[in-house]
């Protein structure tokens, strides 16, 4: 049978603009444009186009556009073009969809749907230009005795913690999934901007073991990379048990990805696919988790705060409180648009829940049971502005993780085909003329760009708030009203309606 | 130092309250009773008097009780019914309780204000006393007769309520135990504070930001053991950059307190006086968006939102200053016990 799904995308090319010089052709991994000689001009296949944007950006005459297709099926509010496509796909392969990047369906995004207060009159606003604006903060449990030394001063009881200038930390992308500049760009950006990136589960090269100071790394049930002297590089230890935008799956990264460095790195044979289980083989109920929380306390000296991450799902209040007991130092909820570089479509667009109202759910909860003190809690899986970033804090949130974010800080242009390994943007590629495409200096500085800009704006609308110190704004929920939300989501975020005073 | 004297000085700040809330809290007022929990109470009705004193009888010997003389004047009207009680918690409920006897005590409070309608415990420290009501603070005074009780140390305030309406209970200063709080301001971080104090046992029922900033005293310097020094910088903390230029024994410190206890950081304008057993502690936000002027004459001290209400009563006075923001000025017996 004769199967041809017409492009989503067109390529667009003004000849009249055209110089023919050809960069297009050669900045393209997929193949679109060609130079026909016979015709003498440029010619394109969208069938190939992914749409990443990059010549677009790198026409000199911006000769170039990319549309959406005018191209449908007889319209069907039920069968929509994309999903018609799925079953043509299905049909013809038999195999599981495979996507990237986080959920791009339109279900309701929370923080949209948020509005921030501002002082008038009865409290001054304060300008962070001319006063002092506190952004940094502390990361880790906050359990402490007081107890005082022979001269009565107070003893230092705190467990270990993580000094965050900024409410913002890189989240886990790991080297094989993005490649070398990529890791390299994070890693030097969060050493500049006093944060911290995260390995993700490919290990750590070694040239990066010189920003230790500033690396989470990640601990996942493949165990990739993990050795003594991993941990003890690190300023903090992630437990992967979930992921956003692929709860109760593990990872697949294919053998074309594994190269040399990748696979030294994983400490795993080159070439062959890099399978991480669903579940950590040796973590099969919470006390389970409290084991390998303290087996990494134990190897570590009880040095590093030890993070959780988990992917947010529907009963995750009761699954934080668990962890908030089992000793871990920060629970990290992800939520479900959390990116990916590759993920089943069905599982991604369908599991789990927004980070919005798991967040709200577990600060709540662990307040209830009185226990809020013994963990922190990042918020990752679509952070997308500062203004995000700020409702997350208000919510409940002791910082957020960023990744989508930093990823197109760094040029990725959310074409969501990571899985191909032909990222043209030098990212989710480990394609040695591809990867060299994206600068570290440069990368680096986009990323200290875009984190020091966002510091700014909230600074900014803290200050709007009467507040000057971020520590002020964690969980402060009536700084937060909702719009266009039902009670039951009101209720189940923990904030009054937009017209609702104290 | 009778009452009058304190009528006196805020009469001059009338500008700065509104009619709506007035008080005064006074330190060694009871020394016959000083044994004794002095609970002041406004009932709504003689039905939630005796539920209250039913529970009251339940849980404490009463010494002695009565209604709390009052001057009916034009000024003050709508007055609810207002009790005093002198008070010992019963030794065997107090034993099986294994609370220590403030913690019965509060809880005890707490019960009321929080079960019993048309009940509210406004004052239930030993040996002190809050007298607060709807009205500017020195008709509030005249009311209550204060020119005739006798204390080491009062505070006051007028209020200009904003957020809550004016009701009896809602007047300045808040207390708990022993520890009144006068307050002026709007802090900025209300619902941080709030939702962190209520995971140790208290709950904000009035919603205001003195009783906040009350718990969060108490519960630093009560039930941890921080020194009120201590919680003044919990509350109102220097800046990391500043912190960062002290002396490494303050940064330390400092440091450790702000990590272990970020929540309890108070932004927005305040200026608060806490009064105490044997001492006072005023305190500003750390931009100081709030005045307070403070004075000493001989051993006297003075704190007051103006110098003119310290001029009024002590016209020469030996040295005048202004806290910084953040900088608690502390002013105690030499004899702590307050006897
Ligand atoms: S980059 Fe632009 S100008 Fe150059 S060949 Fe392609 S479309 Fe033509
Ligand atoms: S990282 Fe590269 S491949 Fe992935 S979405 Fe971004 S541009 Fe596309």
């Amino acid at each position: 049978m004769q199967t041809y799904i017409y492009p989503e995308y067109e390529v667009v090319r003004d000849r009249a603009k055209c110089v023919n010089c050809r960069i297009c052709e050669r900045e393209c991994a997929n193949g679109v444009h060609r130079f026909d000689e016979k015709l003498k001009v440029m010619v394109e296949d969208s069938a190939k186009c992914v749409n990443c944007h990059r010549c677009v950006c790198m026409c000199p005459v911006h000769a170039l556009k990319i549309v959406k297709s005018d191209d449908t099926y007889k319209l069907n509010a039920n069968w929509d073009n994309r999903t018609i496509n799925e079953i043509f796909k299905q049909a013809d392969s038999g195999g599981v969809l495979l996507s990237s990047m986080g959920n791009p369906n339109t279900y309701p995004i929370f923080w949209d749907n948020l509005l921030i207060n501002a002082s008038q009159v009865t409290n001054p606003p304060i300008d962070p230009l001319r006063e002092p604006m506190e952004t940094q903060m502390w990361l880790g449990s906050r359990v402490v005795s007081i107890r005082r030394d022979a001269e009565g001063k107070l003893v230092d009881t705190l467990k270990p913690q993580l000094k965050l200038s900024v409410p913002i930390m890189f989240s886990a992308m790991s080297y094989g999934s993005i490649s070398y500049n990529a890791h390299e760009s994070l890693a030097r950006a969060a050493s500049e901007l006093g944060i911290y990136y995260n390995t993700g589960e490919g290990g750590l090269h070694k040239d990066f073991y010189k920003y230790g100071a500033n690396t989470i790394v990640q601990v996942a049930s493949g165990r990739f990379g993990v050795f003594r002297e991993y941990l003890d590089t690190a300023a903090a230890i992630e437990i992967k048990m979930g992921q956003g935008a692929k709860p109760g799956i593990g990872g697949h990264l294919p053998g074309a990805k594994i190269t040399a460095d990748v696979a030294e790195t994983r400490m795993i044979p080159e070439g062959a696919d890099a399978i991480s289980p669903a579940p950590h083989h040796d973590i099969y109920s919470i006390e389970d988790l409290r084991q390998l929380v303290m087996s990494l306390k134990e190897a570590t000296d009880y040095k590093k705060p030890v993070f959780v991450k988990i992917a947010a799902v529907h009963n995750i209040a009761a699954i934080a409180s668990g962890i908030a007991r089992s000793g871990a130092d920060v629970i990290a909820i992800d939520g479900f648009r959390g990116g990916t570089g590759a993920a089943p479509t069905r599982i991604r667009d369908n599991v789990g829940i927004p980070v919005e109202v798991a967040l709200a759910q577990v600060d709540q909860r662990l307040r209830e049971e009185g226990i809020r003190d013994n963990v922190s809690i990042v918020a990752g899986g679509s952070i997308r502005s500062s203004g995000d970033l700020l409702k997350a804090i208000a919510l409940g949130a002791d910082a957020c993780y960023i990744g989508t974010a930093a990823l197109l800080a760094m040029g990725c242009h959310l074409c969501r085909s990571c899985h191909s390994g032909k990222c043209n943007w030098g990212i989710a590629t480990q394609r040695p003329d591809l990867v060299k495409r994206l600068d570290p200096d440069e990368g680096a500085r986009r990323l200290v760009n875009l984190v020091t800009a966002w510091k700014h704006e909230l600074e900014e609308m803290m200050g709007g708030m009467g507040i000057n110190s971020v520590e002020a704004l964690r969980g402060n929920r009536l700084m937060l009203r909702g719009i266009g939300l039902t009670d039951r989501e009101l209720n189940i975020l923990g904030v009054k309606s937009a017209g609702e005073s104290m | 130092m009778s009452g009058q004297r304190m009528i006196d000085s805020i009469a001059v700040m009338r500008e700065r309250s509104n009619g709506l809330g007035g008080g005064f809290a006074g330190y060694g007022i009871y020394p016959d009773y000083k044994e004794f929990y002095a609970f002041h109470l406004f009932f709504d009705s003689k039905e939630a008097r005796k539920e209250t004193e039913s529970f009251i009888l339940r849980h404490f010997e009463i010494a002695y009780s009565s209604e709390i003389q009052t001057r009916k004047i034009p000024q003050v009207t709508d007055e609810p019914i207002i009790w005093r009680y002198f008070l010992a918690p019963l030794s065997r409920k107090l034993a099986d309780s294994h609370l220590d006897e403030r913690e019965y005590v509060a809880r005890c409070v707490n019960r009321i204000n929080v079960c019993i309608d048309g009940a509210y415990v406004f004052s239930s420290g030993k040996n002190m006393g809050i007298f607060k009501g709807v009205g500017y603070p020195e008709d509030i005074g005249a009311f209550y007769r204060l020119d005739e009780y006798f204390g080491y140390c009062w505070t006051c305030h007028g209020r200009y309520p904003t957020n809550t309406p004016g009701w009896w209970g809602g007047a300045h200063p808040f207390g708990l135990l022993d520890y009144s709080i006068v307050h002026n301001g709007e802090i900025s971080s209300y619902d941080a504070n709030r939702r962190y104090i209520e995971m140790f046992g208290y709950k904000c029922t009035l919603k205001t930001d003195t009783e906040v900033i009350t718990y969060i005293i108490d519960y630093l310097v009560r039930k941890r053991g921080l020194t009120m020094q201590e919680a003044a910088k919990v509350i109102a903390p220097s800046f990391w950059a500043t912190i960062s230029s002290k002396s490494e024994e303050a940064q330390r410190e400092e440091t450790f307190l702000r990590r272990a206890f970020p929540s309890l950081l108070v932004t927005g304008p305040f200026s608060i006086i806490v009064g105490y057993t044997g001492g006072i502690m005023a305190l500003n936000d750390r931009l100081k968006l709030r005045s307070a002027v403070c004075a000493t004459k001989g051993d006297l001290a003075y704190v007051a939102s103006e110098e003119s209400a310290i001029r009024k009563v002590e016209p020469d006075l030996d040295k005048v200053w202004s806290p910084a923001g953040g900088e608690a000025a502390v002013f105690e017996l030499y004899d702590k016990e307050g006897v």
